[in-house]
């Protein structure tokens, strides 16, 4: 066959490929489109919907109330106080975690290869958040619990833990710190295995200590990938739930009714629905503009990372 | 004087190393110690609970609790033990978790494998839309979409069955198509051309060329769907509480609910709490490295 003739029949059956290819696309993505339309697009026009009327009753959809409930959501000092617990256990969360995983990460990086120890790590990633919060709360028992039992061998009267209005947040913020910092740590030693070997060399060549080496190199290349792993846990940090469904319920005193857990009460403890999804819809607000500046910044980042 | 000064950067560096050494060693403590004292837990009599609360191994370990939790003992015997009484029926929870999470896991995998080969891959009208429409997907907040679906599945009639509730994970999610996309973009565009000429379509290219060389973001995938479905809560809850339907993670909820608030059941929550782990652990232990590769792999896509 001679070339243009290849190149004819070539183009030829790709003609006749695009024309399927329409069929053969409609026909792969049928199953994600319909899941799609079902669980994405329709939830997504019923939920803001929903949040402009009353709707007290699963089954019968209530009236409209325009702004009512938003403006009862601005009104309502449980919702303030949702937010700022959130905020709280967010700050915490992802304060902790992110330097403990850092440090993790640059250990293993500079000490050890061995793959049992990241194993290791990972494990309580694997462990669903009820049965997290499920032995955090018969650890942490202020009367029998191991943590406070240790304690007492040294005089220290012990804590209350979930049961302090003070202490039941940041407590739940640590469990979760414990679930994840193994994965966030895997995630920011991968980005650390990016950065050019010899760039070290070079610089302990000068005499350069661990320490400039963490500084002057480590922490700069990998801002972007910090950056990124951060926003990331934020995005899934402020929707904590699991935890207080077995750790708190929500109290004391209010003092772990993150904005998710409050959501889930009104919509299905009090069926107060159309509340719910006004609360849910401001919910759905923050994290979208969250997300529209994270893809900002992986963009960006991708750019950092390419001239580095 | 240039030999002291190496001399005092090397002990520098031991001592930091050692520091690094130390650190690692606790932090590894602590995400290994609480599994261990569950596991103590779970294997002790409620009975010893009180008294012998800081040894590692404590006398009278059995496997009575979960002799209880899974079914095997009558009434008597489990109230005996400090049991409720209540029925319970674990191994039915770890089953119904274990066919919820495969379930989900072969329907995210096969159908983003689908749509994510169509939206790299096919040349069609609309494609960027559908594209662009399923990625605004991504900001969606589960809460958000828990009340809306959860009026939905009633209204489907599919309360309180399988299908309910595997319903809005099976098709799987904007993030795994996206992901499957990413993937099959970078895929070498020659090797499929090549295979072209063979005369085989598009559906015979998929499943003979590009699925087999795929493996490890499939791999990948399944293991953050697995994951995710295991671990999942809310949702189960609300759509399959049934006795018979219910997930481990909403039966351990029951557990505590029902457990005595003044005298809690600990050892048998503990055993409870173990059957939601163990096979986590098994996972673990045969997959391990591939996990640790595909953990790395997610970072940076």
């Amino acid at each position: 066959m001679t070339p243009q003739k290849k190149a004819v029949t070539m183009s030829q059956s790709k003609l006749f490929r695009r024309d399927r290819q329409g069929k053969v696309a409609f026909f792969l993505l049928l199953p994600t489109l319909i899941g799609f339309s079902l669980f994405y697009i329709y939830p997504t026009i019923r939920g803001i919907a929903l949040s402009f009327t009353n709707t007290i009753d699963l089954g019968t959809p209530g009236e409209n109330v325009g702004f009512e409930n938003y403006i009862k959501v601005f009104q309502d000092p449980i919702f303030w106080n949702a937010v700022r617990v959130t905020l709280q256990y967010v700050v915490i969360n992802i304060g902790s975690q992110t330097v403990i995983a850092l440090g993790l990460a640059v250990a293993m990086d500079r000490l050890t290869t061995k793959t049992w120890i990241k194993i290791a790590l990972l494990m309580p990633w694997l462990i669903p958040g009820v049965s997290a919060a499920m032995l955090y709360r018969w650890m942490l028992n202020p009367l029998i619990g191991v943590i406070n039992q240790f304690l007492a061998i040294f005089g220290h009267p012990g804590y209350l833990f979930f049961g302090s209005e003070t202490m039941a947040m940041p407590t739940v913020a640590l469990v979760n710190t414990w679930r994840f910092v193994g994965y966030t740590s895997l995630l920011i030693y991968a980005g650390i295995q990016m950065i050019p070997k010899n760039l070290y060399e070079a610089a302990s060549l000068d005499g350069a200590t661990e320490r400039k080496l963490f500084t002057k190199i480590t922490l700069p290349l990998l801002r972007p990938v910090l950056v990124m792993v951060m926003v990331v846990s934020f995005i899934g940090s402020f929707q904590i739930f699991d935890t207080m469904v077995i750790a708190t319920d929500g109290g004391p005193m209010n003092s772990t009714r993150a904005i998710n857990y409050y959501i889930f009460e009104k919509a299905f403890e009090q069926y107060k629905i159309g509340y719910a999804a006004a609360m849910a819809t401001l919910l759905l607000i923050f994290l979208a503009l969250l997300s529209l500046i994270q893809m900002r910044i992986a963009r960006a980042s991708d750019s950092d990372l390419s001239q580095a | 004087m240039s030999i002291s000064y190496l001399q005092k950067q090397k002990s520098k560096i031991s001592l930091g190393k050692a520091g690094a050494w130390i650190f690692l060693g606790v932090i590894l403590f602590i995400s290994l110690f609480p599994v261990f004292w569950m596991l103590r837990t779970a294997l002790s009599p409620n009975q010893n609970l009180f008294s012998a609360n800081l040894d590692l191994f404590p006398d009278g370990m059995s496997l009575n609790n979960f002799k209880r939790i899974l079914g095997f003992a009558t009434l008597e015997e489990a109230q005996a033990m400090g049991g409720s009484g209540a029925s319970l029926n674990f191994l039915l929870y770890l089953w119904n978790s274990i066919k919820f999470t495969l379930t989900v896991v072969l329907g995210t995998v096969t159908f983003a494998v689908c749509g994510g080969y169509a939206l790299a891959r096919l040349n069609f009208r609309g494609r960027n839309a559908i594209f662009y429409l399923l990625m605004s997907g991504l900001l969606v907040p589960s809460m958000f979409a828990t009340i809306p679906n959860f009026i939905l599945i009633i209204k489907l009639h599919l309360l309180n069955t399988f299908a309910g509730s595997v319903a809005p994970f099976v098709f799987g999610t904007p993030f795994a198509v996206f992901f499957m996309r990413q993937f099959f973009i970078s895929f070498p565009k020659e090797i499929e051309e090549s295979s072209e000429l063979d005369g085989l379509g598009v559906l015979g290219r998929l499943r003979k060329i590009v699925l087999p060389m795929s493996l490890p973001p499939i791999y990948t995938l399944a293991l953050i769907t697995g994951v995710g479905a295991w671990n999942e809560y809310l949702w189960p809850y609300l759509v399959s509480n049934d006795e018979n339907k219910r997930v481990l993670t909403v039966g351990l909820r029951i557990f505590l609910a029902q457990s005595p608030s003044t005298a809690p059941d600990w050892a048998g929550l503990m055993a409870a709490t173990t059957m939601t782990i163990v096979p986590v652990i098994i996972i673990l232990a045969i997959f391990g490295k591939k996990m640790i590769g595909s953990i790395q792999l997610t970072g940076f896509k």
